[in-house]
């Protein structure tokens, strides 16, 4: 624990050695989909006749042929009672279609190449009608997305805390913000992907599928194909990336491909393309903002009063998570004084919206800080200092929001220390230097701003995380949880944990995720809670196996287990570590044997040894074998936090923006390994920075998706990411065993913010919308220009 | 994002490739290296009956020195160009647009013949080879012919290579010692330029006595800016500005996610001026 371990899993997936879902399923059927072109219409009819004549096709699927559950509209996931208006699609269009990208027809043919030429030759009819693209039309309710949801509001949610109505009346100042932030998308290298084998004489499914959840697939896919949870068993290969996207289940093509084997009694897959997953896949952060806020001459927060509307597209599988998130996580590491949020959640004719790394955290994140900058404005106030004048002091820990937070539980942070977050931030970016260096760049003729973001971030959150863990008599160490990996590191972090806690070498810890074959018990891999989740769950399961191999080397060597330890997979009495014990014999001891296959196990037979005659070999209370499982289940979610400061020049002429420092101080608790840690906030930061400046979803007003190929819709290469300057706090969660609180999602939250304020910095006036392109910062400058009675004259180009 | 089923030929010399295009008329798809055609063709938007890819024919590929021109064959990869030393001293704002091409993988696949056929406007070959006003070698079933630079370019995606012909040759006549700048404006590196300007000049003490101005992605083909070109003559470094402000006079740009024609008219003025002093300084 605590060390900079290299990842074990780097060099295999490094040299091609990874196997992902495309790697399985060799010889197996393969489904190609026919898929909505239109953003909203009414299926008339569909001619499957012509694809029929093509060799090689072996089942062609519309709605009609679904029977049972497997017809009846996916399910919703995480109901609540505000959520009055849920939709779910089905697996395949019934009568009406509502984003692009719906999947209207199933083709499982001999190879790809053969399913897609079918899916050529399928004709749709459609009845299209007027598709609702975009927050401000959704919420305007002139056109419906679903006919009996009045006003397409899916949801709407008001929680308050104290009297904000005579607080901000009260208020000596008070501003209004109107906000806007863009849709993007998580955009993992491997699309999804389902590989599914029908064993017939068994009755059985197994299921591969690039998820999030294994365990959670397999209770849908169960459910759905009306199999007793005892015949499916799903396992998750290598996964290439996930930010999200796969958490949501069951897809449409996850129900389908299995229920399309059981049908036809063959292997089939689909491996989804870059273009489907553009437009059927999931995407996030579309919200309009409204934040007015009262506050005294210091710039200290009296009220707090925010309204937003959020896109959540076509259906709402994943329910109202992500503006939950948005709702309660705004407030950061302020006290807001009388707080009211209250938002609207908007169907659209677009792809649905479900959580993508941040998860709503982003733009609460922007709207909390773009206001602090426009308070620190107002009152010509240092911006770090109106910040810091807000902040919850680290002696008012555990602080109470009075929020339900998005697992039904308080919003209410177990640790954190923000002045000195802040202090360490201030002195890696030179705060109290930049406007000597603001200077000298102008004298240049360069133009340079500052930005800064704090955030808090609810991690680990709950039901729950298993752990199992085993030693096996040639010293192996076993270790399973149920959370999928999606290349964070499990396998290191977890195997650093489970050796450090039963004294064993890490090159010993074999660890599993994601398989209900070795762990049936399981929630999955988001809000960044592997660490806090598995990495507590095998950690009690170790301390089990530990006070069993205490035990039983206790009995063996006549003394009390208080007196033993174990490291380096040894048991040995302290302070005489010649008499010990290996773990490995320990292992064999466990196991009671009749059969001898080695010598480890003849060693273990009922004629090896002495024995009690009276006692059985087996204790009423004990079973064989080394090994344990443990659960580990919190009361409430932990609290990470972060502030980001970053450093950007805007070309005078051409408005490019570029990102010359970009500097982290994060505070996750302790940390398993810092280097994994700083390659989640590197990797984080990468994806902000395309939220921040590349990536969004453009829609026509017709709700054709006009960037859906990675030669439009821009994301960051490795040239346009900042070399990240990272300084890290622990404080300890008190919450959990490890003291830890979580990093995944870390670096994604605040970069927007963080850009738009050191853009704003820069060019002097507001940013009000995100992502900004050089276009976009080119046209405000002239707007703001033109309405400027003392324009600052054209610069000179200082290239 | 699969193609529909075609007929692959790979001739090994250019009579060969013609007589396959000549039988195969307008069903067949020339790739020539493949780096536009092949995601066009895996996103369904074409569906020839025969692709002939020219990769297998050596004897389009290479750079030779043609006596006061340099003649670059239609299939040499963008990666061949770059570092060629030919290029390099006597076309020195080829080698400088084509090092900034998308990334290595794709110049090591993409061709610089390619590139002038499938004639995008984005694309970063066409104005460095108006700008140097080159001459392109095109033979078909009627023999060979040459093009004018200034003649090649028709429209958008659309040149005087007719069907059932190939450009086999381009040549660009020597500007020995002339300096050269490619100032390509992008979001990202390896996207397509938003804007771009090809500048090349040779100087005359310290001023200007020649200069060539190719524009990139200001219209539906590559664009020259002769009245820039003239208004340069006898301009010091300087005294750039105004005679570069014009580079998009008369020009048509595009509107689309990256900007829209006013910012790209724009854009298009501030990279001339920085291309020409650039180029001045070597």
């Amino acid at each position: 624990m605590g060390e900079k371990v290299q990842r074990r899993e780097d060099p295999r997936l490094l040299t091609g050695n990874g196997r992902y879902l495309d790697d399985l399923g060799r010889g197996a059927l393969q489904a190609a989909f026919v898929r909505s072109p239109h953003a909203h219409a009414r299926i008339v009819d569909i001619d499957i006749a012509d694809a029929w004549e093509l060799d090689g096709v072996e089942a062609i699927y519309t709605w009609e042929d679904l029977p049972g559950r497997v017809a009846e509209p996916l399910p919703v996931l995480i109901p609540h009672p505000a959520m009055t208006h849920a939709r779910t699609g089905y697996c395949l269009a019934r009568d009406e279609v509502n984003h692009v990208g719906e999947a209207v027809v199933m083709v499982v043919a001999r190879d790809r190449y053969v399913a897609e030429d079918a899916c050529a030759r399928i004709t749709v009819q459609y009845d299209t009608l007027p598709a609702v693209v975009g927050v401000a039309r959704a919420r305007d309710g002139d056109r419906l997305v679903h006919d009996d949801v009045p006003g397409n509001v899916a949801a709407n949610l008001r929680q308050e805390v104290g009297d904000v109505d005579t607080a901000m009346a009260a208020a000596p100042h008070t501003l209004t913000l109107e906000l806007a932030i863009e849709r993007s998308a998580c955009m993992p290298m491997e699309g999804k992907g389902v590989f599914a084998r029908w064993d017939a004489d068994d009755g059985s499914l197994r299921l591969y599928s690039s998820t999030q959840t294994s365990t959670g697939v397999r209770a849908a896919v169960a459910a759905k194909l009306e199999l007793p949870l005892a015949k499916v068993e799903v396992v998750t290969p290598d996964v290439g990336g996930g930010f999200g996207v796969k958490i949501v289940h069951p897809w449409p093509e996850e129900v389908l491909v299995p229920w399309a084997a059981r049908n036809l009694g063959r292997d089939v897959k689909w491996t989804e393309d870059r273009r489907e997953h553009f437009v059927s896949s999931a995407h996030e952060r579309g919200q309009l903002q409204e934040v007015t806020v009262g506050f005294d001459d210091d710039g200290r927060l009296l009220a707090l009063d925010v309204h937003f509307w959020h896109d959540n597209g076509a259906y709402t599988p994943y329910g109202i998570i992500v503006p939950i998130i948005t709702a309660t996580q705004l407030l950061g590491p302020y006290k807001p004084g009388a707080y009211r949020v209250e938002f609207w959640s908007l169907y659209t004719n677009t792809v649905l919206v479900t959580p993508y790394r941040g998860a709503g955290r982003p733009q609460g994140c922007y709207a909390m800080e773009r206001t602090m900058d426009a308070i620190a404005e107002h009152r010509g106030l240092d911006r770090a200092e109106v910040r810091s004048r807000n902040f919850i002091q680290p002696d008012e820990m555990p602080w109470d929001h009075g929020l339900m937070f998005q697992d039904g539980r308080p919003l209410k942070y177990d640790s954190g220390d923000f002045p000195a977050s802040l202090a360490k931030l201030k002195a890696l970016v030179g705060w109290d230097d930049f406007a000597a260096y603001r200077e000298q760049a102008a004298r240049e003729g360069r133009r340079v701003g500052l930005g800064i973001g704090c955030y808090v971030e609810g991690t680990g959150v709950g039901p729950y995380e298993g752990g199992h863990v085993q030693v096996e008599t040639s010293g192996r160490v076993n270790v399973a949880t149920g959370l999928t990996t999606q290349g964070q590191g499990h396998q290191t972090i977890l195997a650093q944990i489970v050796a450090d806690e039963l004294g064993v070498p890490f090159d010993d810890v074999h660890v599993t995720t994601g398989d209900t074959r070795r762990m049936a018990y399981a929630v999955g891999t988001f809000a960044s809670r592997g660490a806090v989740m598995s990495g507590n769950a095998v950690a009690l399961a170790a301390r089990v196996v530990r006070a069993k191999a205490l035990r039983i080397a206790a009995e063996a060597l006549e003394v009390s287990p208080d007196d033993l330890d174990i490291a380096d997979g040894v048991v040995s009495v302290k302070g005489a570590p010649g008499t010990s014990i290996a773990l490995k014999t320990v292992a064999v001891m466990s196991n009671p044997l009749r059969y001898a296959f080695d010598a480890s196990a003849a060693a273990a037979t009922q004629f090896a040894g002495t024995f009690d005659p009276d006692t059985p070999p087996v204790g009423d209370d004990d079973e064989p074998g080394l090994e344990g499982q443990d659960f580990y289940s919190p009361t409430q979610a932990t609290f990470a936090n972060g502030m980001h400061a970053a450093v950007v020049e805007t070309d005078p002429v051409t408005a490019e923006i570029r990102i010359l420092r970009y500097c982290v101080v994060h505070d996750c608790g302790v940390m398993v390994n810092p280097m994994i840690v700083e390659g989640q906030v590197h990797g984080g930061v990468a994806q902000g920075v395309g939220g921040a400046l590349y990536e969004r979803m453009v829609y026509d007003e017709g709700g054709q998706l006009l960037n859906a190929s990675f030669m439009d819709f821009l994301m960051p290469y490795a040239s346009e990411v900042p070399h990240i300057e990272t300084d890290h706090l622990e404080t300890p969660s008190p919450l959990n065993p490890l003291g830890i609180k979580g990093a995944g999602e870390a670096g994604t939250i605040p970069v927007s913010a963080v850009i738009a304020s050191a853009i704003e910095d820069a060019e002097g006036f507001p940013i009000r919308s995100m992502p900004i392109s050089p276009a976009e910062l080119w046209e405000l400058r002239r707007r703001h220009a033109a309405s400027d009675p003392h324009p600052v004259p054209v610069q000179e180009d200082p290239r | 994002m699969i193609p529909t089923s075609f007929d692959y030929v790979a001739p090994t010399s250019v009579d060969e490739a013609l007589s396959v295009l000549a039988e195969a008329g307008d069903d067949a798809k020339v790739l020539a290296g493949g780096q536009s055609l092949l995601p066009i063709l895996r996103m369904r938007l074409n569906a020839p009956e025969k692709v002939v890819d020219l990769g297998r024919i050596e004897a389009l590929r290479g750079v030779r020195d043609g006596g006061d021109h340099i003649a670059i064959g239609a299939m040499t990869p963008y990666c061949d160009i770059v570092d060629d030393a030919l290029v390099r001293e006597h076309a020195l704002l080829l080698a400088k647009a084509v090092e900034t091409v998308a990334d290595p993988q794709i110049r090591h696949r993409g061709t610089v013949g390619g590139a002038l056929v499938h004639a995008d406007p984005a694309g970063d070959v066409g104005a460095p080879v108006l700008a140097l006003e080159a001459t392109l070698v095109v033979v078909g079933p009627g023999g060979e012919r040459t093009v004018a630079a200034s003649e090649f370019f028709q429209d958008l995606f659309e040149t005087s290579v007719g069907d059932g012909e190939l450009l086999t040759e381009i040549r660009i006549p020597k500007h020995t010692g002339w300096g050269a700048s490619y100032e390509k404006f992008v979001r990202v590196s390896h996207q397509w330029s938003i804007v771009a300007v090809a500048a090349t000049v040779r100087l005359d003490g310290g001023s200007i006595a020649e200069a060539r101005i190719g524009l990139t992605n200001m219209g539906s083909t590559p664009l020259r800016a002769t009245a820039v070109e003239q208004a340069l003559v006898g301009k010091g470094a300087s005294d750039l500005a105004e005679a570069c402000s014009a580079a998009a006079e008369g020009t048509n740009p595009p509107s689309d996610l990256n900007g829209d024609a006013d910012y790209r008219r724009h854009l298009a003025g501030v990279l001339a001026r920085r291309a020409v002093q650039k180029a001045m300084e070597g």
